[in-house]
């Protein structure tokens, strides 16, 4: 593919350095949000805002961050931007920070956002360091939000909430999986993706 | 300066951390008038929930509240309203469930709706992860749930969170708290197959176990004290229902037909 080589660190991440299935970072979370497609989403949305927000602030400031204390700098504009995003969230957007509640604070934990900012932003300038941000949030919601879809179709046959599983399948006997709705089963779907994704990757194969 | 010296250090993550706290506070004080407004108009939203009303696209919550909650005061758990210079919207009823049921504060919202006056009151206990709360709203005879709304901060989506889902919430609509006796039972919340026979109950969700006991003993803990409020209101209800209601005519019936028999009784003698 000819793709603009400046455009590189936000396409790569979506598939061929996904954060997710290629770099197996952020499982934790991919397991608590994924239950239902609407948390999964937001989530997607608030993890790429906090990771491109704190990728050029932390790129801004990389010629002068003392070496010894560079984690808990970056540590810090991480924390600093979620408490902002849950503030925020809770002045315009009432419902749906209700309905995050927890999972925004989990944002500080996401391995991807730390991996991030010491492997790329560190060493790039702001402009790339965002396009990097915006495509790992990206490349991390599209895994989660396949995840998502599959868990809820068939742990809750629903879809956003709306039943989509018809109720003649249940009149002849069709029952929803509840085992989807445990955190094991998104391991177990993030490792069918992995699968799927790794036998049309050739190169990608250890 | 040399990066990498402790004096540059120490300034560096000083300066980092004024900066950082100072941004957070003004965002914090910039944005906390809303937040408590949005809080508000949730508790509104919730309470009114619970009976049975549901804002429309152009209604503000807060009209809609005070259109519909015309009176709202703190009982005690003998019944009396307490003169408290508190307002019973603010009343922490996470606070006040800790307390012995004597001591407690108990808000009541008096709600006007198409189906005459309910009697909204709010419940809290504990789920699996954490708080579950909710507003149960009565109907006047004091006995009856007209509607039950409930919430919860995290439970397990798709297991115990389904308790905040009308299909469980409209269980409760029509179940009495009290036994035919007077007796508080409140409502039990039980597995299919496990229906008790002598009180009210409603269907637990499905693979949230410990959350639907969680209700059931968030119920029995926050309607209790209120047990005197509400037989108070059932007391008052029955004369009323006497003189206008059905069963006025049967009793009129059935004092006819003795007066009958007691002329026939009468009658045999002489005949």
């Amino acid at each position: 593919m000819n793709v603009n080589k400046s455009l590189l660190p936000l396409i790569n991440p979506l598939s061929k350095d996904n954060p997710v299935i290629v770099q197996v970072l952020g499982i934790c979370s991919a397991l608590a949000v994924t239950a239902k497609l609407e948390p999964a989403l937001v989530m997607t949305i608030s993890v790429t805002a906090v990771l491109a927000l704190a990728n050029v602030i932390i790129s801004l400031l990389r010629n002068t961050i003392p070496t010894s204390i560079r984690i808990i700098v970056q540590l810090v504009v991480v924390a600093a931007l979620v408490v902002i995003v849950d503030q925020v969230l809770k002045a315009w957007n009432y419902e749906v920070s209700k309905a995050l509640s927890v999972f925004i604070g989990l944002i500080i934990t996401n391995c991807i956002i730390m991996g991030r900012l010491e492997a790329f932003a560190m060493s790039n300038r702001p402009w790339a360091s965002f396009l990097d941000g915006i495509g790992n949030g990206l490349g991390y919601g599209i895994i989660l939000v396949i995840v998502a879809f599959f868990r809820e179709l068939l742990g809750s046959g629903t879809l956003f909430g709306c039943q989509v599983i018809p109720q003649w399948c249940y009149d002849h006997g069709y029952q929803n999986n509840g085992m989807m709705i445990l955190p094991p089963m998104a391991l177990i779907t993030v490792a069918c993706i992995i699968w799927v994704h790794r036998s049309r990757n050739k190169d990608l194969q250890e | 300066m040399n990066r990498q010296s402790n004096l540059y250090t120490i300034i560096y993550s000083t300066i980092l951390v004024i900066v950082v706290g100072v941004v957070l506070s003004v965002v914090y004080q910039a944005l906390r008038p809303q937040q408590l407004e949005n809080m508000a108009n949730d508790t509104k939203r919730q309470i009114l929930a619970s009976a049975r009303i549901i804002p429309s696209e152009n209604q503000t919550i807060s009209d809609l509240y005070s259109s519909h909650i015309k009176d709202s005061y703190i009982v005690n758990s003998e019944g009396q309203k307490i003169d408290s210079d508190k307002d019973p919207f603010d009343v922490n009823v996470s606070l006040e469930v800790k307390k012995p049921a004597a001591e407690r504060l108990l808000p009541v919202f008096e709600c006007t709706t198409e189906n005459g006056l309910k009697y909204i009151v709010p419940v809290y206990g504990a789920g699996l992860w954490g708080p579950i709360w909710g507003y149960l709203a009565f109907d006047s005879n004091g006995d009856t749930i007209y509607g039950a709304y409930f919430a919860h901060q995290g439970e397990t989506p798709g297991l115990g969170a389904e308790i905040e889902k009308p299909q469980f919430c409209n269980q409760f609509e029509g179940k009495d708290i009290f036994s035919k006796s007077g007796e508080f039972m409140s409502v039990s919340v039980v597995k299919v197959g496990k229906e008790p026979a002598d009180k009210a109950w409603v269907h637990a969700v499905s693979g949230g176990t410990i959350t639907s006991q969680g209700v059931q003993s968030m119920l029995f803990n926050s309607l209790e004290p209120y047990s005197a409020f509400f037989l108070n209101l059932k007391a008052a209800t029955p004369e009323t229902n006497m003189t206008a209601s059905e069963p006025v005519p049967t009793f009129e019936s059935a004092e006819n037909v003795g007066v009958e028999l007691i002329l026939l009784n009468h009658k045999i003698p002489r005949l």
